[in-house]
């Protein structure tokens, strides 16, 4: 088939599975929305109001599948605004094809209209980048941008392509959806002194990252939990990974984690790691966190071994296939009295909760728990709303949860809410706040337009509440610019979209307003009043340790 | 700390030398030298990389060198299993007072004049870099005018070649 560059991206996105994309057209890439209106019964394109919030959808897709999520820009200011949105992607190793439009060839270089060098711009938030220079070069190097995307550490990958690229001609012939590269398992002696290493510990602690459900290693998780006996604790990217309610199941770790799995990973005498990189707001004080521990560390990317924190055992390999051999090698075994202090730490966290009445953050999360089915995808934004929801939602499904973690992204939530809808057919739930909300409102426009059955719970307590919680704890209460003082009817602006909505200032109008939002077939927004000094408790200050633990409003 | 030589096999494209140093700059891996060139086959550049810190360091940067799409194979090069050059071009001021001593010094380091005027002499040394900085070190008694030098490059000794490595 002798097809036009413009035809060629289309039909190569169409082979490899794509069935929905996200953009936002313009001069540098109008032969690519011409194919894209030819093949139109083959491969839907979803506009958004802004190429950022096209970068978010692509990336909420691929986090509720697993499958990359596809994005399309022009040139110069539609290439730049899709930065933040693949930097977000790359920090939480989501898989991601962003395609872009740029100048003709013979003009590169020349500083002219709406060009931008953006493989230059994005060199260090891809894992990888391509400028196609010829036609000949153009289906090949897209399938090689998916299988990059998906293999190993899953993560974005740019492809530029100049105008005249995409109207030159040349021959091509469908291939076969490209399989990421095979996993395997760490080397059989690291497993080994791997599975010794956990045979001998008294005090086990099992802890799981973004990594375990890229690698969809839960069963071999759980089973391994079984066997020496372990608690299970995650981080943010973690959450959703294994059902919430799994007894074993301690919460998640780090700044805002839950009492009980960051006071069982102090006390721990080995710790394995799985698909995990200890950043800096799990860890906080990194020369005192988990000092008792022996690190046992499993990790696709060979580079995040003893990165951060030391490892007596770094293991660089697939987490499903090397869990699957260190079943078979480790010993079971019983730890009665390290499951006594487990249950202690439970009890301390139970003791600290907030057992306030009324419309307080934790029960605001209660009430949307009660409404949500195990399939439904809850998408954050950033902020205290963000930590909230990871603390106190529960879920038993993976990537059900939906939340910017590495680059924590305000602005995140409406794009990512959208592209996990679309992927999962679910109603869905964003919860945002409305600092975070302000930044990308615009795609409401695009939930309307599209009839996007989505539910947002918007806490609106008019302040910068994370940074204000910050500015209380540790700058005097000087509230610099965290005050909003804004006089935006949020309920108003979501009608002026074309959407529903309403406000409640009740636990009990909370629980009513869920109830109509999730019959409504479109977006629905909820504006709940929220105190503006709520906490996210507990609190490890940043770059403290436990031993400067705040779990009271107060202490 | 210790100095380190790693020869990283790259894929000759546009701009891979970028994509090198981007990473260097973004994660402060701080670089002594770098050398870049074409090798036996137009397919790949082979580039040197000199720098001093601890083995942790070492490693980080040879794990994030591998995750690099366009690199091929990465050979750590020690003072045991390679040899490694560098080569110096060194401009002093011609004074007759001085002459008769760096000639005698550019002697003893086998160094060659490449261009001598009334004002000044030009000098080639080829050496391994730790013999270079003596050198240098010796002419700071006299004037010099600039320095120019090329950066290491290095070998494995023996038949194994960084492509065996990865079986390129």
């Amino acid at each position: 088939m002798n097809l036009t560059g413009a035809d060629i991206v289309v039909r190569t996105l169409i082979e490899q599975g794509v069935r929905t994309v996200f953009g936002y057209p313009g001069g540098q890439v109008i032969h690519i929305y011409d194919s894209l209106y030819k093949y139109r019964d083959e491969l839907k394109h979803i506009l958004t109001a802004h190429e950022q919030g096209a970068a978010h959808a692509a990336d909420g897709w691929a986090r509720a599948t697993g499958r990359p999520g596809v994005v399309i820009a022009t040139s110069g200011p539609g290439a730049t605004n899709l930065v933040t949105g693949i930097a977000t992607a790359f920090l939480d190793s989501v898989p991601m094809v962003a395609i872009t439009g740029n100048v003709m060839n013979a003009q590169i270089g020349t500083d002219s209209f709406q060009e931008i060098d953006i493989t230059g711009i994005t060199l260090p938030i891809t894992k990888h980048n391509y400028f196609v220079g010829a036609v000949e070069d153009l289906a090949d190097t897209i399938r090689e941008a998916f299988r990059l995307a998906v293999s190993g550490r899953p993560g974005p990958v740019l492809v530029d392509i100049p105008k005249d690229i995409q109207i030159a001609r040349c021959g091509y012939e469908p291939r076969p959806v490209i399989a990421p590269d095979p996993p395997r398992a760490a080397k059989d002696q690291r497993i080994q002194e791997a599975a010794d290493c956990l045979s001998a510990a008294h005090r086990p602690f099992l802890y799981f990252g973004g990594g375990l459900i890229a690698s969809g290693a839960q069963e071999e998780l759980l089973a391994l939990a079984e066997k020496i006996d372990a608690p299970i604790g995650c981080s943010l990217m973690g959450v959703s990974g294994i059902p919430t309610d799994h007894p074993r199941f301690l919460g998640m770790q780090g700044m805002h984690g839950h009492y009980a799995c960051s006071t069982a990973m102090h006390h721990a005498d080995c710790i394995i790691a799985l698909g995990a990189r200890f950043n800096d707001r799990v860890t906080g004080d990194r020369t005192k966190f988990a000092r008792g521990a022996k690190l046992i560390h499993v990790d696709v990317d060979g580079s995040e071994l003893s990165k951060n924190v030391a490892a007596v055992c770094g293991m660089r390999g697939d987490v499903k296939q090397t869990l699957r051999k260190l079943l078979e090698l480790v010993q079971p075994a019983e730890h009665p009295e390290w499951t006594g202090t487990i249950a202690e730490f439970r009890e301390e966290e139970a003791r600290n909760q907030d057992n306030r009445p009324g419309l307080t953050p934790r029960n605001a999360m209660l009430t949307l728990d009660k409404h949500l089915t195990p399939d439904t995808p809850v998408a954050t934004d950033v902020g205290q709303h963000q930590m909230w929801a990871a603390q106190t939602l529960r879920f038993s499904r993976p990537r059900r949860f939906i939340s910017s973690g590495g680059l924590g992204t305000m602005g995140f939530g409406m794009g990512a809410a959208m592209g996990a809808q679309m992927a999962t057919g679910e109603h869905t739930v964003l919860v945002t706040g409305d600092g975070s909300f302000g930044m990308n409102l615009n795609e409401l426009a695009t939930a309307v337009s599209n009839r996007i059955p989505l539910v947002i719970l918007l806490l609106n307590n008019g302040v910068l509440g994370m940074v204000r919680q910050w500015q209380t704890l540790f700058f005097d209460k000087h509230y610099s610019s965290t005050v909003l003082a804004r006089q935006t009817d949020f309920v108003k602006l979501a009608e002026a979209f074309g959407a529903g909505g309403e406000r409640v200032g009740t636990l009990e109008d909370l629980d009513a307003a869920l109830e109509r939002a999730f019959r409504v077939r479109g977006p629905y927004l909820i504006d709940c009043a929220m105190g503006e000094d709520e906490f996210v408790l507990p609190m490890l200050p940043p770059g403290g340790s436990m031993d400067d633990i705040i779990t009271r409003a107060g202490d | 700390m210790q100095r380190y030589t790693v020869a990283v096999l790259v894929r000759n494209q546009f701009g891979v030398l970028n994509r090198v140093t981007s990473m260097f700059r973004r994660r402060q891996f701080n670089i002594d030298n770098l050398t870049v060139s074409e090798t036996e086959s137009p397919d790949y550049s082979r580039i040197t990389v000199q720098f001093a810190g601890e083995r942790v360091t070492k490693q980080q940067l040879v794990d994030q060198l591998y995750k690099l799409p366009d690199v091929c194979s990465i050979r750590e090069l020690d003072k045991d299993n390679s040899v490694s050059f560098e080569l110096l071009l060194i401009k002093l001021k011609n004074d007759p007072a001085s002459r008769g001593d760096i000639m005698a010094a550019a002697d003893a380091f086998e160094a060659k004049t490449v261009d001598y005027t009334r004002e000044s002499i030009v000098l080639r040394v080829t050496a391994d870099s730790r013999r270079i900085d003596d050198f240098i070190d010796l002419m700071r008694d006299y004037e010099i005018l600039e320095i120019c030098r090329t950066g290491v490059v290095s070998l494995e000794r023996g038949a194994d070649t960084i492509r065996k490595v990865t079986n390129l």
